[in-house]
């Protein structure tokens, strides 16, 4: 697996706890609109994908993300 | 052109609709009607139609003791309080119209200002308007563009809107938990300006914060420190400064936020610090400066409640033996309890999901007692619970009917067994 497709899984395995409705996750999933986040989840969800990766995304950062495309990039980016 | 064709060319050519504005809410309301559909009152919406004393109301016609006010040291009715806020009535007026930086600036609030560097025993007090905007403008103005606001995720809305009224990139850690604040400060650019957030006391699960062991990290990564003693002013510490003065670490805070409306017993809020260009903040801080000051009867009110509360002793002791006695009690009656032991004079029952909170919350009204009702997003996600907050006015005998009214409610909801 690429670096890119390893970060992808794990991302993958951290959103399932918070996968309530069972969503099929792929590149474009989105957080708020297919898994239908409110803001305290996210807020949980970030905090274990920062101490997973060992990483800090800002709350700015975060705004900018709506994809778990994305966010796989922001963290390839941040690693 | 027929019937159908007209009908397509108008829906081609009509205006496009606007969103409705309040569909987002539509989920929100809908859950608050069906509550209400289901026969019981609503917990925000609460009036009191008299209040008696710090602890008793009449409340839709019935007395009621007070468990969810954050009259922590029972100021409202202190008669030295009351006659200062008279007497600056009389002499100064209703209010001062202005703000603190134009006409705004009365005898009064210079007095409170002194108050307030009196009891931290710190060079510099600045007064806002409530103690919401002090967190909102002190954060917004402390981190600029290129900062960093390193916060609890459980933060007060007011710490959390601060940051967005800022141009700062805001850090979350999670709750209380050290390490995990020492590994974000470890990621940050060292030469990156940094402002760390802290509570005293949080007010939802009424836990306190390990600041002893925070604020020494916050410094070593050179940080600024805020710490938010709303629910401990009064309380906490030996002159009643808060848990920093508790733990022993105030001298390494840079700067307290505070407000009037909780153990002062009034309305308005502060910042108090000991860093010699914090007067400056007064011509930069847009909800300092952008915002009328507080009436001369309400600083007048603060001033004198600030001064009796340093010689509160009495009552920090009476306040203490309250807390524990109704955490013990609600545990024997066996209630779930978010802190194992009493931290605070904040004591959080934990129910399952909202419907039994309310239940639980409309019996003990009906039993003659109020106390809050939280939920997501005030509390962190999935956590419903009935706050109760003590007063030091509650004399030992409410503390046992509250018990008695707890276990009524209790039994009849099915909360407990």
């Amino acid at each position: 697996m690429t670096d890119r497709a390893t970060t992808f899984a794990s991302v993958k395995d951290l959103i399932e706890p918070f996968n309530a409705k069972g969503v099929e996750l792929d590149e474009s999933t989105t957080f708020a609109g297919d898994l239908e986040w409110d803001s305290l989840t996210v807020m949980d969800f970030v905090a274990s994908i920062e101490d997973e990766f060992d990483i800090v995304i800002t709350m700015n950062q975060q705004a900018e993300i709506e994809t778990v495309g994305q966010l796989v990039d922001a963290v390839e980016e941040l690693k | 052109m027929n019937a159908t064709t007209t009908e397509a060319v108008l829906a081609e050519t009509e205006e496009p609709q606007a969103a409705d504005l309040f569909a987002k809410f539509e989920p929100l309301i809908q859950e608050r009607d069906n509550l209400l559909a289901a026969g019981v009152r609503d917990p925000f919406a609460i009036v009191m139609d008299e209040v008696k004393s710090p602890t008793e109301a009449v409340i839709d016609g019935k007395d009621t003791i007070l468990l969810g006010t954050y009259n922590y040291m029972g100021m409202t009715f202190d008669p030295d309080v009351i006659a200062a806020g008279q007497e600056a009535l009389e002499k100064f007026g209703s209010g001062t119209t202005g703000s603190r930086v134009l006409n705004g600036t009365y005898q009064g609030h210079k007095a409170c200002e002194e108050a307030l560097q009196e009891f931290y025993g710190m060079d510099h007090a600045m007064v806002f308007s409530t103690g919401y905007q002090a967190n909102l403008g002190i954060v917004s103005t402390l981190a600029g563009r290129g900062d960093y606001v390193i916060l609890d995720a459980d933060s007060h809305a007011s710490i959390y809107d601060g940051c967005f009224l800022g141009n700062a990139d805001i850090v979350r850690f999670r709750h209380n938990n050290v390490e995990n604040l020492e590994k974000r400060l470890a990621k940050l650019p060292p030469e990156a300006g940094k402002l760390v957030v802290l509570e005293g006391v949080y007010s939802m699960l009424g836990d306190i914060a390990p600041l002893d062991e925070m604020v020494p990290i916050a410094k070593k990564y050179g940080a600024m420190v805020l710490v938010d003693e709303a629910h401990s002013m009064g309380f906490f510490g030996e002159h009643g400064r808060g848990v920093a003065e508790a733990q022993g670490v105030l001298d390494q805070v840079d700067f307290i936020i505070g407000t009037f409306s909780k153990s002062v017993g009034t309305v308005g809020g502060f910042c108090v610090s000991n860093h010699p260009k914090t007067d400056f903040l007064r011509l930069v801080c847009r909800p300092y400066t952008f915002t009328a000051s507080l009436p001369p009867s309400v600083v007048a009110t603060a001033t004198t409640s600030i001064r009796k509360l340093m010689h509160a002793g009495n009552k920090r002791a009476h306040l203490w033996e309250n807390s524990k006695r109704l955490h013990q009690g609600l545990r024997d009656l066996g209630f779930k309890l978010a802190t194992d032991e009493p931290e605070s004079a904040i004591l959080a029952v934990l129910l399952p999901d909202q419907e039994k909170a309310v239940r639980m919350w409309q019996a003990l009204l009906e039993h003659g007692l109020y106390v809050n009702m939280a939920r997501p997003p005030a509390t962190p996600v999935g956590v419903y619970l009935l706050r109760c907050s003590l007063c030091a006015e509650h004399t030992a005998e409410q503390v046992e009917q509250i018990l008695g009214m707890f276990e009524a409610a209790g039994k009849a909801t099915g909360a407990i067994s």
